[in-house]
């Protein structure tokens, strides 16, 4: 990280979007005490992550996405019962709260079974119970909703949000634009280590929002294209998008500017396919955000 | 009393998960009784009888109990970190240094099998009259080692948070520990320099408690109480060096994977 500074609210859904790489999971373990920053301050509810780590790690709950972070020859019961002797989990609570997680989740009646057996979407909902057994105020997500079927990702955001209006403060990382453009009540990009933006979902369309977006399907896409068109007057960006069997040529172009016949002059030789032009979306502003970058 | 709970609970459900893999099972089952053969083959054809047989299973036991501590112990943590949760361990508010007691004292325990299938087949397989001279005294041994021997491992387990190449510290100390604690031969045997080596480790004192408790005579109170000393000075170094391990580790980022 070089040098990156945020403040969240209490009880605000952050978000945290980045490329690969970006230092979006770095952050989040600097902030649960699981790295040690080389220089600077952060703090989680007024305790210091370095000098007061077990304050912290009091009132944090930590969530990943992906298939790690259970015992799988474990029972989905016995990981709950593991960790919440970990997370200090009083013993005459111990049960209600595990039962009553694990109707929030979804995952009553199948708590027995071994985690070996769970699908990728009861891991992740097991997950979410393991990251809540000891009430954290503020909850961190990393990229929770990874791998999971579209039902899944829609029941994890429905959680979220209810936990949100609950009180917790959630930070969030995400690949998927339209999970944080419909959960984050702020955003943070992050590139190269730094922030490049910060602001509302609605803040950071703003900032393309003067102008128009054209996306061109385009069935092998020649060299050189992408820098010829970012040339062209008019247009603010250009990038490219595998989808299938079709590379799609996004534009985003200047206000007032119509630069499709341009585009479509570079394209000359090419199979060209469907062509669209509309209002940029969170997504836009990121590309371009992280593009700039 | 919570610290009590949690080293119990813990202790149970790592237990119950190493207990589950019928691969890991069968080698368990397998393992001691190699020893034992091996032990006693040895022990046979220099003519040994009697007491000299009585010890030689008692050491092949031991054997058998620091074997499944001493090579899985390093190796659990690695474990731990390929699955994803040492991140989960260490990012708990309890002291990480209570969380891997539980693990490694699983594994003794689990060794501690290899105690009654070496007399079993000691008994039944190679005809070893065996008679426990002061059978409490044994029990109470055995369970002394096995504590302690968990203790030594958890030490052992300690390097592999900070390195993930430190499993292998385990495999390496498996045998040596065999003989400068004396299960195959007596330390008195060892060369003198050794022998300092010998008193420092707990398994050597365990094992001279067992042996005296089934073998009568000697005073295996004075080895109990040298095998839980140093049993607790392991965990007190363990304890001190698990801080400073855990806080290299977040400093060199070792905790995961990549």
């Amino acid at each position: 990280m070089k040098g990156i500074s945020f403040a969240v609210e209490r009880g605000e859904l952050f978000g945290l979007l980045g490329p690969n790489g970006a230092g979006k999971t770095t952050t989040i373990k600097m902030l649960i005490t699981l790295l040690l920053p080389t220089s600077g301050r952060a703090q989680v509810l007024g305790y210091d992550v370095v000098k007061q780590a077990r304050e912290v790690r009091r009132k944090v709950g930590y969530v990943f996405g992906g298939d790690r972070g259970l015992y799988e020859r474990l029972s989905g019961l016995d990981n709950l019962r593991y960790f919440a002797e970990l997370y200090g989990v009083a013993p005459r609570e111990q049960r209600s709260r595990i039962g009553e997680l694990l109707e929030m989740v979804g995952l009553q009646g199948r708590e027995n079974e071994r985690v070996e057996g769970y699908s990728r979407g009861m891991r992740q909902r097991l997950h979410i119970a393991r990251g809540l057994l000891h009430r954290p105020e503020v909850l961190f997500l990393d990229e929770p909703s990874i791998g999971i079927d579209p039902v899944g990702a829609r029941e994890l955001r429905t959680t979220v949000k209810a936990l949100v209006d609950q009180g917790t403060t959630v930070l969030l990382t995400t690949h998927y634009m339209f999970e944080a453009d419909e959960l984050c009540d702020r955003i943070a990009v992050i590139a190269g280590g730094n922030i490049v933006a910060t602001g509302t979902p609605e803040d950071l369309k703003k900032r393309v929002s003067n102008g128009t977006v054209t996306e061109i399907e385009v069935f092998g896409l020649p060299d050189g294209v992408v820098p010829a068109v970012q040339r062209e007057n008019g247009v603010r960006s250009a990038v490219v998008e595998e989808r299938g069997q079709a590379q799609v040529l996004i534009v985003h172009a200047e206000p007032g500017a119509d630069v499709t016949q341009a585009v479509l002059v570079q394209l000359e030789g090419s199979r060209v396919g469907r062509l669209m032009t509309r209002e940029p979306t969170l997504e836009d502003a990121y590309i371009e955000l992280v593009s700039a970058a | 009393m919570r610290i009590v709970r949690l080293i119990g609970i813990t202790w149970w459900l790592q237990l119950k998960m190493r207990s589950r893999s019928a691969f890991d099972g069968l080698l368990s089952l397998l393992w001691p009784l190699f020893f034992a053969t091996t032990i006693f083959l040895m022990f046979r054809q220099g003519n040994a009888a009697g007491p000299a047989m009585l010890s030689a299973a008692v050491g092949a036991a031991v054997m058998g109990i620091w074997s499944a501590t001493s090579t899985t112990a390093a190796f659990a943590l690695q474990m731990e970190r390929r699955q994803g949760t040492l991140e989960l361990l260490v990012a708990a508010p309890t002291s990480f240094a209570l969380l891997i007691v539980p693990l490694t004292l699983s594994m003794a325990t689990i060794g501690a099998y290899s105690m009654i299938a070496t007399l079993l087949w000691g008994r039944f397989v190679f005809g070893i009259h065996i008679t426990v001279d002061d059978p409490a005294m044994f029990v109470v041994s055995v369970a002394v080692t096995v504590i302690a021997i968990g203790m030594l491992g958890f030490l052992i387990a300690i390097a592999s948070v900070r390195y993930r190449t430190a499993w292998a510290l385990g495999s390496a100390l498996e045998m040596p520990v065999w003989l400068i604690c004396g299960l195959v031969v007596a330390v008195s045997s060892l060369p003198a320099w050794v022998r300092p080596i010998s008193w420092m480790l707990a398994p050597t004192w365990g094992m001279a408690a067992i042996r005296d408790s089934a073998q009568g005579g000697g005073n295996p109170l004075a080895g109990l109480a040298m095998c839980l000393g140093l049993a607790a000075v392991y965990g007190l170094i363990g304890w001190f060096l698990a801080r400073w391990m855990v806080h290299s580790a977040r400093v060199n980022a070792t905790l995961a994977l990549s």
